[in-house]
């Protein structure tokens, strides 16, 4: 078994010349066909992140085209409160039954599930940027320059997440884009540390000092470079992130800092339904429950096969 | 060993020092400053600056810092506007709850993980072993405040072998005391880091029994017991020390939100209810509690670290 959560641990990696001598040779390894075939091949060799990759791709036509199909009023809370009965189980007009405002379950899923899914997405993808150019930055410099930059991240690290991201949302209002940098802010801490400690080996590989020795810039051997290498561990890493983030905007919404009513995301939801946990109303706690656990469990896996299709010094190994 | 202790002891100063300088920035950042966070926004331009001059936030940046820094010092994190009381005088009998629970659940968790991952690597690629990693990763994939929902769902409505929520007015020992009320929110706690401890041990303990000196003790013709008992499980334990400092940070923010489900009157509990208040200066007052203790508790687990093995004990390179 591969999914070890502890690997993911930004401990340091150890050297191994046998390893990096296997490495891909070369600037660009994306444009690769041959690579990104081979990929492919080894990715769809799991089969549990090929399922995982189909639900997930359900999961988002179920939450982006699903409202188009199955219409449901989420916006008019007024509207919802007049004209449908409170907490009502399900029934054919509503498959999932209502929440306390009145709402069907089974479209808020969706609803709220735009909110879960785009900003766990575009969180990852905003720290994994901020967290390559600051990684790329620190390794390529080294010496004070590096030391003072680690040193930030280090201190950043010990702050407990959850403090952090409460502090900064009672800062800011919490809106859908607010929540998007500040899951950001808090989470781009590891992806810089992995990637300054991808540099640091990168930038004494031979065809690095090549570039130096033709004259290359800086900027180019880290743009051309350094950091297309580390495309193996950005992806996996950024997959392993949306994750993250979706149980961190849950975890804000069950704390009810989630986003302002009508909007909702699952946690929220989630939060209102265990309000009613004694009274037995389990079609507002498990439907919602279980789409977060599955969301998180499929692109755990989906980020570990990616690990194991993009990293080529381990499928060699 | 004195020199090592000495140059974690000045790191730990250093991360504390950056702390209290990220908490001070994120004071700053108050939209409107903290005048209009403890005024209110219907305060007046006048009210404002005379508010600004009383508490000497019209001084330059550094000259605040340097005074947010002597108040920390004297013990002062700031005042609870919406409270109308110190922040330190709020978090005081907060902050050895959550210690407790913080604590006991930790134990909890290494008192099974330990021996599980251990279980788990004698048996590898057993049932047993399979098994218990499958229920590792749902562990591990489920949100804390949802371990802790179905927790209470199930044992505190259904089978009505525990309460729901402790006593609210429980001291912090009350869970020597009554221990059946604080089995739900420990349990909840320990779930979430028993899959990281066990998976962690069960490698540690794989890596420690390819050593060379494991195969000189075989080749003496130690028992297979002996050799685990005698021989592996210490070495295998040194990496979970390192782990358990690692991992602080999450078990903190784990504990917030555990806190939250079960109601237990701790700093998570504190640091929600001031979020949902708007009451800025004593979330920023417990975020910077909880670090400190985070990084204290992390600096303990080197310090253990340190007494257990033997290369740093004797004085080694590191």
């Amino acid at each position: 078994m591969s999914m070890d959560p502890f690997e993911r641990l930004p401990l340091p990696e150890p050297e191994s010349s046998d390893a990096e001598a296997l490495a891909p040779e070369g600037g660009n390894a994306v444009s690769d066909g041959g690579f990104l075939r081979n990929m492919f091949h080894v990715f769809t060799e799991n089969k549990l992140a090929v399922i995982s990759a189909v639900f997930l791709i359900f999961i988002v036509v179920f939450c982006f085209i699903g409202p188009d199909l199955y219409v449901t009023n989420q916006t008019n809370t007024q509207d919802a409160l007049l004209n449908s009965t409170q907490n009502s189980p399900p029934s054919s007009a509503h498959w999932l039954g209502t929440d306390e405002s009145g709402f069907d379950v089974l479209g808020r899923l969706m609803y709220g599930g735009q909110i879960s899914l785009i900003v766990g997405f575009f969180a990852a993808l905003v720290a994994t940027v901020i967290g390559i150019a600051y990684g790329a930055l620190s390794g390529f410099f080294g010496g004070w320059f590096d030391a003072a930059l680690m040193r930030f991240v280090d201190i950043g690290l010990s702050i407990p997440v959850l403090f952090l991201l409460i502090a900064l949302v009672t800062i800011y209002r919490p809106t859908a884009t607010m929540l998007i940098v500040v899951i950001a802010a808090v989470s781009w801490l590891v992806p810089a540390r992995l990637i300054r400690a991808e540099t640091l080996t990168l930038r004494t590989r031979e065809y690095v000092q090549a570039v130096r020795v033709m004259g290359g810039t800086r900027k180019r051997i880290i743009g051309r470079h350094i950091v297309p290498n580390s495309v193996g561990t950005i992806v996996v890493f950024a997959t392993f992130d949306v994750a993250d983030s979706i149980l961190l905007l849950a975890a804000l919404g069950f704390l009810g800092l989630g986003v302002p009513a009508p909007q909702t995301d699952w946690g929220t939801m989630l939060s209102n339904g265990v309000n009613f946990a004694s009274n037995g109303y389990w079609w507002e706690i498990y439907p919602v429950g279980l789409c977060i656990v599955l969301v998180v469990v499929a692109l755990n896996y989906i980020g570990d096969a990616l690990r194991d299709s993009l990293e080529v010094r381990l499928q060699r190994r | 060993m004195l020199g090592y202790l000495l140059r974690r002891l000045g790191q730990a100063i250093i991360v504390i020092l950056g702390v209290t300088l990220i908490v001070f920035v994120l004071s700053q950042l108050i939209p409107g400053g903290q005048a209009r966070a403890a005024l209110g926004p219907k305060a007046t331009q006048s009210q404002i600056s005379h508010f600004n001059i009383l508490n000497g936030f019209n001084q330059p940046l550094w000259v605040q810092y340097w005074h947010y820094i002597l108040g920390l010092l004297r013990g002062d994190l700031g005042y609870s506007y919406r409270n109308n009381q110190g922040v330190t005088a709020l978090i005081i009998n907060r902050l050895p709850k959550t210690v407790v629970l913080v604590g006991v659940s930790t134990l909890l968790a290494l008192v099974i993980a330990i021996p599980l991952g251990m279980a788990q690597a004698v048996r590898r690629n057993h049932v047993f072993d399979y098994s218990m990693t499958a229920v590792s990763f749902v562990l591990y994939a489920m949100p804390a405040f949802l371990i802790g929902e179905l927790l209470i769902l199930f044992f505190a409505f259904t089978l009505h072998w525990f309460p729901s929520q402790p006593p609210s007015d429980a001291s912090a020992w009350a869970v020597f005391t009554n221990p059946r009320a604080f089995v739900l929110p420990v349990v909840a706690l320990a779930a979430l880091t028993v899959a990281g401890f066990s998976r962690y041990m069960r490698s540690s303990v794989l890596d420690t029994l390819t050593e060379d000196y494991i195969r000189t003790a075989k080749a003496k013709g130690g028992s297979p017991r002996r050799i685990l008992y005698g021989h592996a499980f210490r070495n295998a334990l040194l990496p979970i020390l390192t782990l358990l400092g690692l991992t602080l940070p999450a078990i903190v923010g784990g504990a917030l939100i555990v806190e939250d489900v079960f109601n237990y009157p701790g700093m998570g509990l504190l640091t929600v209810q001031s979020a949902s208040n708007d009451d800025i200066p004593l979330v920023l007052g417990t975020t910077l509690i909880a670090t400190i203790a985070t990084v204290v508790g992390s600096l303990l687990a080197d310090v253990l670290y340190a007494a257990a093995d033997p290369r740093i004990r004797l004085g080694g390179d590191d």
